[in-house]
């Protein structure tokens, strides 16, 4: 090819690149390919191009630009999927009874993402050096709405007796601001099921100064006076409790538990000379960690 | 212009740089750890650990130059700059540039620009300033910005100002506490309201019976019961664990600039924190705004302004014969303030105010309008077409257990100067006086529409975009060049500062009409604003909201402009 025949072609596409260019401009957007015309409509994406150019000109992008863009990274990360944890000792108290006196727990902990946790569970009594009630709660947690889980699990008994296995089965969450809420029903060794209520409701006298009602209910299907478990609902504890909150983590308190035994557990307790109900005093902390 | 050197919190022990020399990854600072403003083209700057003692217990500070804040860096409008940042930490760090337009690989957000910066590493950042005025950077690695890795920016122009001035002093408003942020976030995980001290008790349920009767008021305590929400949430993490700051200063240490009587002075308000808004005061002079954002803005005379989680105001006052003025910041949650004082020699105070009332969000604040709480019975007789329309929602938030609540009725109320400021006797700068003094830079119609709806759960502390969290989320997609419009609706109970990186927000008025242009648009409880875009940088893009603890638990997107 000869020198004039050269400048023409060079010409050529210079023109073309440049009415291209404009079209491009004038859409506003788009890639091209200045070797490869006419352009590449799938990359049109947005039907309605703008009427007119923006009054501050977009920058022509060079190699170097896309190059700086777009290097080959793995994305940011931040924490939106973390594993968390809460440990939660509503009730490490001693409680002062009729003929002695008792240490009385109840706990819950949780470790998992936003929707689906691990909770732990435990709860218990020693009564006179002696363990007279334990359990633990091992139960997966999943959200089934802003304000309500779906849990589902094991629970072991220890005591009384030899203790018994269940599967559990239940909902947990806060039916209104402050309210918590757990009813889960269980099915247990020896054909036994069960299901237990609880409820709290935390009352801000001051920011630091909280009254605290709670309500525990347990309901049996079977008799098993060996476990002290009696048809219908068999025991239930009203309890009322101050607690002075030193921090978040940290509250000593006062307070007050009605434990009554209803039905037969009550008739179970008649026989063996037991109490139906007591009313203790009790003092404790309250710890979350 | 004279300049006066920022007073900061500086190096004390120094105890974290001996285990550091231990491990031989400490080396001599580039520069000299007086707090000095660094001016010029080339800069060094290293990110390390610093002793600190800012309530009276030592603690170790994550920090630029061994100062907390960093030091002010001053560029000039159109020169390449270039920073050379080290890492001395045992972790990575990044420092993003809040504000600038420049190049995908220089912005700073580990993942999307560039892969961060290694323990022992450095990163040379270099950029052509094609802006001016004021601005700030900060770490963009996990939580290192709460812990002190952030200082300001101030871009001289190239042509000279309209406005004259005597003096010109940065104001860089941050909060600190003594828990290491990791422990703040954790313990908002476990806890949400672990902060908030200040809720509603039985003895204001008692005086508000004993003001509006019994029905009202239970009425209206089961309206929030209900919705499982405190009306007193006005800040996730309060003065109960924060220090607020003044150039590094606890109000105690009252940070103080120097004037003559008659002068004007222009201050340069940056908000560093990484979780509290403040309204900013100078008790007996009147604050002319005159740049939002970096940006200029037509000239407005106000008493107070509230400025959002990384905005930035200059501001000019012009000094009366008083010898002190307070420099008077009170966080938005009413729970502490920053302070220090404009005066005409050092030593000198005028007196600091106490905090205003603690305001109580109400249903109206949360875009409801009358409507929540509302006995539905009376409905009947109401005119319905009076009422606004009902905001729609997107599908991915509904039966979503991460969206705590939706807005009903939000309305862009740019004229409305904020929970706890109205009507309390003062002019308070709204979004509704902030106005570009030309016109829309772009002057396209948006071509397409994009709505996102600020979500979260406070009690599980989770937060998002459209009910998504970051980590679950696509990348939004914009094609270079185009011009669109972004409509943002607050689905939360909080305010959130919405940045998007790498280009500007062009805010629309509640017209859709071209106002004014920012990096960091506040979008409040109960509200629905929109702004412009024109994806003129290539590239991948962090778009967050600006609390620290949202955007790492999720309120996040990656914004990606392609060809």
């Amino acid at each position: 090819m000869n020198e004039p025949n050269n400048r023409r072609i060079i010409t050529g596409v210079a023109l073309l690149a440049l009415l291209a260019s404009e079209r491009v401009l004038a859409a506003g957007m788009q890639h091209m390919d200045h070797g490869a015309m006419p352009m590449d409509h799938r990359q049109m994406n947005h039907a309605t191009p703008p009427a007119q150019q923006p009054r501050t000109p977009l920058p022509m992008l060079s190699d170097a630009d896309r190059h700086a863009a777009f290097a080959p990274l793995p994305g940011h990360q931040v924490h939106d999927r973390a594993l968390n944890w809460a440990v939660i000792v509503d009730q490490l108290e001693y409680q002062h009874v009729d003929n002695g006196s008792a240490l009385n727990w109840n706990a819950s902990a949780w470790v998992g993402g936003d929707i689906d946790r691990l909770w732990l569970r435990s709860e218990g009594e020693r009564e006179q050096g002696q363990t007279h009630k334990a359990e633990l709660q091992a139960l997966w947690g999943h959200a089934i709405s802003p304000w309500w889980e779906l849990v589902g699990g094991l629970r072991q008994d220890f005591k009384p007796a030899s203790g018994q296995a269940w599967a559990a089965f239940g909902i947990q969450g806060t039916p209104l601001y402050g309210v918590e809420l757990e009813a889960t029903a269980y099915a247990g060794e020896r054909q036994q099921s069960a299901l237990r209520l609880e409820a709290a409701y935390a009352m801000l006298l001051t920011n630091r100064w909280i009254l605290e009602p709670t309500l525990e209910a347990n309901f049996f299907g079977r008799n098993d006076g060996g476990r002290e478990q009696g048809t219908g609902l068999a025991d239930s504890e009203v309890g009322l409790r101050l607690r002075y909150e030193i921090s978040r983590g940290f509250a000593p308190y006062l307070g007050v538990s009605f434990n009554r035994l209803h039905g037969n557990r009550a008739d179970q307790a008649r026989e063996d000379g037991e109490d139906t109900g007591q009313t203790r005093l009790v003092a404790g902390i309250r710890l979350r960690f | 212009m004279l300049r006066t050197p920022s007073r900061r919190t500086f190096v004390k022990g120094l105890g974290a740089a001996t285990t550091l020399a231990g491990l031989g990854l400490w080396r001599p600072l580039a520069q000299a750890a007086d707090g000095r403003d660094l001016a010029g083209q080339h800069f060094e700057l290293s990110v390390g650990q610093s002793a600190v003692n800012i309530t009276g217990r030592p603690r170790t500070a994550l920090s630029v130059n061994n100062s907390l804040p960093g030091p002010v860096l001053r560029w000039r409008e159109g020169d390449t700059v270039s920073l050379r940042v080290r890492n001395h930490l045992d972790q990575a760090t990044s420092i993003h540039w809040h504000g600038i337009l420049l190049p995908a690989n220089m912005d700073g957000v580990p993942g999307l620009s560039f892969a961060g910066i290694e323990p022992g590493g450095s990163y040379l950042y270099q950029f052509t300033l094609r802006q001016s005025g004021t601005y700030w950077y900060h770490s963009h690695s996990g939580l290192q910005e709460q812990a002190g890795v952030y200082g300001a920016i101030v871009i001289e122009p190239r042509e000279a100002e309209a406005h004259r001035y005597q003096r010109d002093h940065v104001l860089l408003f941050s909060d600190w506490s003594d828990q290491p942020p990791e422990q703040l976030l954790a313990t908002l995980k476990k806890q949400s309201d672990a902060f908030n001290y200040h809720k509603r008790t039985l003895g204001d349920f008692i005086d508000d019976v004993a003001d509006n009767g019994w029905r009202a008021t239970v009425a209206e305590r089961m309206g929030w019961a209900s919705m499982r929400m405190s009306p007193t949430d006005l800040a996730d993490i309060s003065a109960a664990t924060y220090t607020y700051l003044l150039n590094g200063q606890p109000p105690d240490g009252n940070f103080t600039c120097l004037f003559q009587p008659g002068e004007t002075v222009r201050l340069r308000l940056i908000n560093a924190s990484a979780m509290t808004y403040f309204d900013f005061r100078i008790p007996g002079l009147k604050l002319t705004v005159i740049a939002a954002d970096g940006l200029p803005v037509t000239p407005v005379s106000v008493d107070e302004l509230r400025i959002a989680v990384a905005e930035t105001y200059d501001v000019l006052v012009t000094v009366g014969n008083l010898p002190a003025y307070t420099l008077y910041a009170q966080s938005m949650d009413r729970s502490g303030y920053a302070r220090g004082t404009l005066a005409r020699a050092s030593g000198l105070q005028a007196p600091v105010p106490q905090p205003d009332p603690r305001p109580v969000l109400s249903m109206a604040d949360m875009g409801h309008g009358a409507m929540a709480g509302m006995d539905h019975s009376n409905m009947a007789g109401m005119d319905h077409s009076a009422m606004p329309a009902m905001q729609q929602h997107p599908a991915s938030e509904t039966d979503n257990p991460l969206v705590d609540m939706q807005t009903m009725a939000p309305q862009p109320n740019l004229a409305d100067p904020g929970i706890g400021l109205r009507g309390n006797g003062r002019r308070v700068l709204t979004y509704a006086d902030l106005r570009s003094p030309y016109p829309d830079p772009d002057g396209r119609e948006p071509s397409r529409d994009i709505e996102l709806h600020l979500t979260g759960h406070m009690e599980r502390f989770a937060w998002s975009f459209d009910g998504v969290k970051f980590s679950d989320a696509a990348p939004l997609r914009l094609t270079y060049g185009e011009r669109v419009r972004i409509t943002l609706v607050n689905d939360t109970m909080m305010t959130h500062p919405i940045h998007l990186h790498g280009m500007w927000s062009d805010l629309e008025d509640e017209h859709g009409r071209f106002q004014v242009r920012k990096h960091t648009v506040d979008i409040p409880p109960g509200s629905r604003r929109s702004y412009r875009v024109t994806a003129d940088a290539l590239g991948r893009w962090a778009y967050h909201c600006h609390l620290l603890y949202h955007m790492e638990t999720g309120m996040f997107r990656e914004v990606r402009v392609d060809e």
